[in-house]
């Protein structure tokens, strides 16, 4: 297998009636997806052949799904853009992928428009691309043409100089990754798969080839549910949802607004989560509502394709104790260095997680700097290649063997699930008119970005501003004007200081 | 126990700031609070008033406005 579209075909093949995706008010069979991905596929092909990227600025759903797989038949690879990013973020996205063709659809074509003014590109119409007959010659001429290690998709994070970080990974990280993923979790053909993750996070990779890789159906719940838990609880109840690969601060959503209270989903048998350190306070609701049910911890960063531990829950946590990341999938190595770049493998030292295998995805697109400090040779390792990825993340090894996330090597943090550079959001203020040094910083326990800086504008001003230039989960939520930065003997911001200033 | 419009938008201040809260009546639809400070809103009114807000009151016509949560945490404390 070198392609991901030989699951779609397989399936499409072998139960061409049967529910593939479905959302809110679209729902397509296997035969129907590999039809219109098809359609799209052949309209592409003559602009957007082998190994160039394709944008799509739309909502997540059925259709936009088939335009993905499009793109794949086409030969190159997809990046979704998040419709709620400002302009000044999109435009450094699209000057970051420089896509062959940007597509949206008629319900986002204005807002589209609005995003691409000025930047030259004008939207193709996904309703247009899916109604063009397939040319069977130009798809086979892609799909030879291709190779397993040519990239599928490309996800965008937010990186420390201001400029996205373009996550690249092939098709062969996902061949590899999925089926190990489905059988270590027993995923089946009767499965009905519950999406939260938008399609630009890599949460949802999990769903969509898992539903291509096992037959299995994918329910996408529409991101406005999020902040109606009623609507929520009926669409997995309704819709008979069974596994949910969902974001730690998702399901916080459902046991804090008391969403079982309402209705409970009673078929779901297996609850993943991953992205944030999950309070067991949070899970324990949901193993009191649903007590049959199989919760996994999923650890991993999108440079290794997902994840690369897991931790299946054979107890309740307490408040204080910490949900290990649990160890390796299968065919991934995963271990601790030291400062030193020595191995650690003592129970209860700490090194920074490092993963090797064919998961690591491709690097950052265009960024070869960056993608040379964070994918690199395994320093234990002298005598044949072997590419690794420094997670940046602390971990220690538990008196079990199993892996335990400790914290952040740097100023990465994870807020609403996603990964935001504190430097990301600083360079911003920092290139507002009024501000002359500014620091961020993270209060975990109260999940608040707090900004700190010296200058002469109002911070209501300031906040206005940084609202038009970075995502909502970005703004800071506390903004405090202080006469001088505090620094530390070395002439470095003092954040601990910071930290101390009410 | 504070159940002045005031001190409402003083508990939503320290959940986010630089709101507008006496003003604005699209906080949902307007995207001002995400789904985040909506949960965050929850914990802090079901501290401050002693309540426990239900999935079926967790819509926005009760949290567009500062005026509209006051309306239902009043409604909530008098089922109590």
């Amino acid at each position: 297998m070198k392609n991901v579209l030989e699951w779609l075909e397989a399936a499409a093949g072998a139960c061409p009636g049967k529910l593939a995706v479905a959302d809110e008010g679209a729902e397509l069979s296997f035969a129907e997806l590999q039809a219109k991905a098809q359609a799209v596929g052949s309209a592409l092909a003559p602009l957007a052949g082998a190994g160039k990227a394709v944008a799509i600025y739309a909502e997540k759903g059925a259709d936009v799904l088939a335009a993905m797989f499009g793109i794949v038949y086409a030969g190159g690879f997809y990046s979704l853009i998040d419709t709620r990013q400002t302009k000044p973020r999109v435009e450094s996205i699209l000057a970051a992928l420089a896509p062959a063709a940007v597509i949206t659809d008629e319900a986002n074509r204005a807002a589209c428009l609005e995003m691409l003014a000025g930047t030259g590109y004008e939207p193709l119409m996904l309703e247009d691309l899916a109604a063009h007959a397939v040319d069977a010659d130009a798809l086979a001429a892609a799909r030879a043409a291709a190779i397993d290690t040519d990239p599928l998709y490309c996800n965008f994070t937010s990186g420390s100089t201001g400029t996205p970080k373009g996550v690249l990974v092939s098709h062969r990280s996902v061949i590899d990754f999925i089926p190990v993923f489905c059988s270590t979790f027993g995923i089946r053909e009767d499965d009905v798969i519950a999406n939260q993750a938008p399609f630009d996070f890599d949460v949802s990779v999990k769903d969509i080839y898992s539903m291509l890789c096992m037959r299995a159906t994918m329910q996408v719940i529409p991101r406005a549910y999020f902040s109606q838990p009623t609507l929520l609880m009926d669409f997995l109840a309704d819709r008979g949802a069974t596994v949910l690969v969902w974001a730690v601060s998702a399901m916080c959503f459902v046991s804090i607004m008391n969403g079982f209270g309402y209705r409970v989903p009673q078929k779901v048998r297996l609850v993943m989560f991953s992205g944030e350190v999950m309070p067991p306070k949070q899970l324990r609701i949901w193993q009191k509502w649903l007590p049959d049910a199989t919760y996994v911890n999923l650890y991993g960063p999108t440079e290794i394709t997902c994840n690369c531990t897991y931790y299946v829950l054979d107890r309740e946590f307490g408040n204080d104790e910490v949900i290990p990341m649990g160890r390796p999938f299968d065919n991934e190595r995963v271990f601790l260095l030291d400062e030193d770049d020595a191995l650690v493998d003592a129970p209860g030292e700490v090194g920074e997680i490092c993963v090797s295998g064919t998961a690591l995805g491709l690097g950052y697109l265009g960024d070869a700097e960056r993608t040379a400090a964070a994918f690199c040779q395994n320093p234990l390792n002298t005598r044949w290649l072997e590419p690794i990825y420094r997670t940046g993340d602390l971990g220690r090894i538990d008196e079990d063997g199993n892996f335990v996330y400790v914290s952040r090597k740097d100023h990465q943090i994870k807020h609403l699930g996603q990964r935001i550079e504190l430097g990301d959001i600083e360079a911003s203020a920092t290139g507002v008119e009024g501000v002359e040094r500014s620091c961020c910083l993270y209060d975990a326990k109260r999940k608040k970005i707090k900004l700190f800086y010296v200058g002469e504008i109002a911070k209501e001003e300031l906040a206005e501003q940084l609202r038009a230039l970075l995502p909502s989960f970005m703004v800071p939520g506390a903004i405090r004007q202080i006469d001088a930065m505090p620094l530390t003997k070395n002439g470095k911001i003092d954040r601990t200081a910071l930290a101390e200033l009410k | 126990m504070d159940t002045t419009l005031e001190g409402l938008i003083e508990l939503l201040q320290d959940v986010k700031e630089d709101v507008d809260y006496e003003t604005c009546t699209t906080l949902i639809d307007d995207h001002v609070l995400d789904s985040f400070d909506i949960l965050s809103i929850i914990s802090t009114l079901n501290d401050a008033y002693d309540i426990s807000i239900p999935a079926a009151e967790i819509v926005p016509e009760n949290f567009n406005s500062a005026a509209s949560l006051l309306a239902m945490v009043e409604r909530l404390i008098d089922e109590d």
